[in-house]
């Protein structure tokens, strides 16, 4: 195993657990403000008590989503040290803004948050969890601002002979196209995995007799229109964010489908089982047309293929090897789509039997609800995963090669790199678990379990 | 002055602003075990950081993610080449960070040694490994032409370093204990103290042998000159005058004290260092400076207007939330963790 194999290894690894965490804590954030707002408008009990409830397990996740967030902070150092030369100048702003401001006001509020229930006046108390989800949101958009370069670079000139990317259009930067599809499907992505833990706790408390059961309808409900909202928002913007990729990394797109030549109009694959090597079908199901559609809002459209893609970055970008693994990026945007599409249904689903106020679900009905909590994690991480690993072979599109961008092998060697990728995965797992059985705990134990 | 020394500042604002708050933190969660074995007691210690320790830590973040902007060839050689120090760092930062939400979670007192332990082994390893990231740096370590370390496991953990990581350590469990004498009451209260006073002790033996070995090991004093200013004198008056203030009793003067040597040695650190950011210990040329390891000036720029705008807002949140949560913890005080 090299250095480079074991650097990636490490950073899926580290992004993958990362994000699990970070969608429910944007999600959260905004559903529990929401509830202290209508508890601070209405003055009633209830909302009071579920948002204590949802703020307690906001706060378990919000810890493990911190401290998973310090080591993506400090890896690009240690582990993409050529990297961090390379984009330190790009990402210098959209980073300082992301913690001299979004991580100062995310947790200076939490702590005033958390301890000033008895402290502050209610209008204030809410605000400050109104300002926590700012900071949330606010850290996601200086992030994908970083990620947004590194899938279509802009606002930027090549410097010291190709040695590294400065930034000479701040606004050029900002107003990236990519960062304005992206943004909106993460932050969609953060309401939706709200959404569908909400509906699960709350249905489950529902189908087993709970003894609040009015407070629970009420979280319910906002559960669903909030996880309905999350998922029609998360289709649109994955379709916006689709359109835009056909523009700047068609490779990505010819992956996800296995489209191997140029179509017009192009098909999309329902089921492919494909020759890598060859670049070949062994097997395919498609439906005609439909990718034109998807991609051109047309019947008529052409999608390049992975063949003359191939052939034409080899003219612009020198030989090489520019295809990523279809087989990753097919199988990950199946993934995605397919949790997104059930989500769709599903929240449909809860959100009719809120408008008729039938909240009495059957067995079968309630366990559908409990495990759609899952749904949107596959959504996320799948989603994560095209995207970074179907840019590949680079680390920033066009610019910079992830072989390029990693820390020398005599700095960071394998024995360090193996030592800290096994002390993550196993810190990981175990955050996981333990996160998992107290928000199983608390959830299960109602609204008096967080008072 | 030029953007680069201006950033050169701020990084040392920012270094100043993680030790001096997340110093007071690091040194409860280090006493958090000697301060009393009652579960109470503990939550009552723990509760006193509890609205500021991750304010405090995103001091850190911010010094990071400014390094990495303003000096993206600083974050890289220094982050690469100090890796099993920063592994060990980021392991310990993020058992503690769990430690805080997860220990009052369950009632199993197993659980919660796991995470009291968690909490000083968390608070203790980082509070040493900057202790010896500064005397590396410093100090200097192995870098090429190409601004790589080439140095290995042993260059980082030397003789020198240590002794800087085990007086790093006093100084915030002394800056931690000094704030609980501040923030507690009854017998806690007198816990703290009586463990101040031994940090004391323990600190001021540690920064002499420190200062003798700064002299002989580093360029820090001949670049400080024959009259170094007021500066590193009151970093080391402060320090002293923390036991006179706890002698009478006044807390609060302990603390700005203490506040006062942490911040004003930190100052003559980076003072010491300037313009250089890492010390190549094979050939001064190589040395990354503030000109060499910085960003384009239109990049400085801008991230200066963007310190300019938020910098006031971070004093202004954090002062008001310290002022929120002003009152002493008790016993029977209701607590979060």
């Amino acid at each position: 195993m090299d250095t480079l194999f074991l650097a990636r290894a490490q950073f899926a690894v580290t992004a993958v657990f990362h994000f699990i965490f970070v969608p429910l804590t944007l999600g959260l954030s905004i559903f529990t403000a929401i509830l202290e707002t209508a508890y601070v408008k209405t003055g009633q009990e209830r909302y009071k008590q579920l948002t204590k409830f949802w703020g307690r397990l906001f706060l378990i996740n919000f810890a493990v989503g911190v401290v998973t967030g310090i080591v993506m902070e400090f890896q690009f150092g240690m582990n993409w040290s050529q990297f961090s030369r390379f984009v330190g100048d790009v990402f210098g702003v959209p980073l300082a803004i992301e913690a001299l401001f979004a991580f100062f006001i995310e947790s200076t509020f939490l702590g005033i948050w958390m301890f000033g229930w008895n402290i502050l006046p209610k209008a204030l108390h809410a605000a400050s969890i109104w300002i926590v989800a700012l900071g949330s949101t606010m850290s996601a958009l200086w992030i994908l601002v970083a990620n947004s370069f590194m899938q279509s670079p802009a606002g930027y000139r090549m410097a010291v002979n190709g040695l590294r990317a400065e930034m000479i259009d701040f606004s050029a930067l900002f107003f990236n196209p990519h960062l304005w599809k992206q943004f909106p499907h993460v932050l969609a992505g953060g309401i939706v995995t709200a959404g569908f833990l909400v509906i699960a706790i709350s249905s489950w408390h529902l189908v087993n007799g709970t003894k609040e059961r009015r407070a629970f309808e009420t979280s319910l409900k906002f559960g669903a229109i909030y996880a309905f909202i999350g998922s029609m928002l998360v289709v649109l913007a994955g379709h916006a964010q689709m359109q835009e990729l056909l523009k700047t990394q068609p490779m990505k797109v010819a992956a996800a489908e296995a489209l191997w030549n140029s179509e017009n109009p192009a098909s999309f694959s329902i089921l492919t089982i494909g020759d890598e090597k060859e670049l070949r079908d062994v097997f395919a199901i498609r439906v005609p047309r439909l990718l034109s559609v998807l991609a051109y809002n047309s019947f008529e459209g052409e999608v390049k293929g992975i063949r003359e893609l191939q052939r034409e970055y080899t003219a612009r970008f020198g030989p090489g090897n520019y295809i990523p693994s279809v087989v990753t990026a097919y199988w990950s945007f199946r993934f995605m789509v397919g949790a997104g599409t059930a989500m769709l249904a599903i929240s449909l689903f809860a959100l009719y039997r809120v408008i008729r106020e039938n909240y009495s679900f059957s067995r079968p009905a309630g366990r559908v609800l409990l495990w759609s909590c899952i749904l949107p994690w596959i959504a996320n991480s799948s989603g994560w995963i095209l995207a970074e690993t179907g840019r590949q072979p680079w680390v920033v599109f066009g610019l910079l090669k992830t072989e390029a961008g990693v820390s020398p092998a005599s700095v960071v060697g394998q024995n360090a790199l193996f030592l800290s990728l096994t002390l993550f995965l196993g810190l990981y797992l175990l955050l996981t678990v333990t996160e998992i059985v107290l928000i199983k705990k608390y959830a299960a134990a109602g609204l008096e379990g967080a008072e | 002055m030029d953007l680069q020394t201006i950033w050169f500042i701020l990084i040392t604002i920012l270094f100043t602003g993680f030790f001096l708050l997340e110093g007071f933190d690091f040194g409860v969660g280090i006493l958090l075990p000697f301060m009393s074995p009652g579960d109470r007691d503990r939550r009552a210690v723990i509760n006193t950081i509890g609205p500021f320790w991750d304010g405090n830590e995103v001091w850190l973040i911010s010094v990071g993610s400014a390094m990495f902007g303003a000096f993206p060839h600083w974050y890289a050689t220094l982050f690469s080449g100090f890796y099993p120090l920063m592994l060990c760092m980021i392991v310990a930062l993020m058992f503690r960070g769990v430690a805080f939400e997860f220990r009052s979670k369950q009632e199993n007192p197993a659980w919660r040694s796991i995470w009291d332990w968690s909490i000083f082994g968390g608070s203790a390893v980082p509070a040493i490994l900057w202790g010896v990231a500064l005397a590396n740096i410093i100090r200097g370590i192995p870098i090429d032409a190409s601004m790589n370390y080439t140095g290995g496991f042993f260059d980082l953990f030397n003789p020198y370093a240590l002794l800087c990581g085990l007086t790093s350590c006093c100084i915030f469990t002394l800056h931690g204990a000094v704030f609980l004498t501040m923030k507690t009451t009854a017998a806690l209260n007198a816990r703290a103290m009586v463990l101040a006073k031994r940090a004391w002790s323990a600190a001021m033996m540690l920064s002499a042998i420190f200062i003798v070995c700064t002299f002989l090991q580093t360029d820090l004093f001949q670049r400080l000159g024959i009259n170094p200013g007021i500066v590193p004198v009151f970093s080391v008056l402060a320090l002293i005058s923390v036991r006179f203030m706890l002698n009478k009793n006044a807390a609060g003067w302990a603390f700005a004290m203490s506040s006062i040597a942490i911040a004003f040695s930190t100052f003559t650190i980076f003072r010491g260092l300037f313009p250089r950011v890492l010390v190549s210990s094979l050939n001064p040329k190589w040395s990354l400076t503030i000109y060499n390891a910085a960003s384009s000036s239109y990049t400085l720029g801008i991230l200066s207007i963007v310190a300019l705008i938020f910098l006031p807002v971070i004093f202004l949140s954090q002062g008001w939330s310290y002022w929120i949560f002003r009152q002493r913890t008790s016993v029977d005080s209701e607590v979060e963790y």
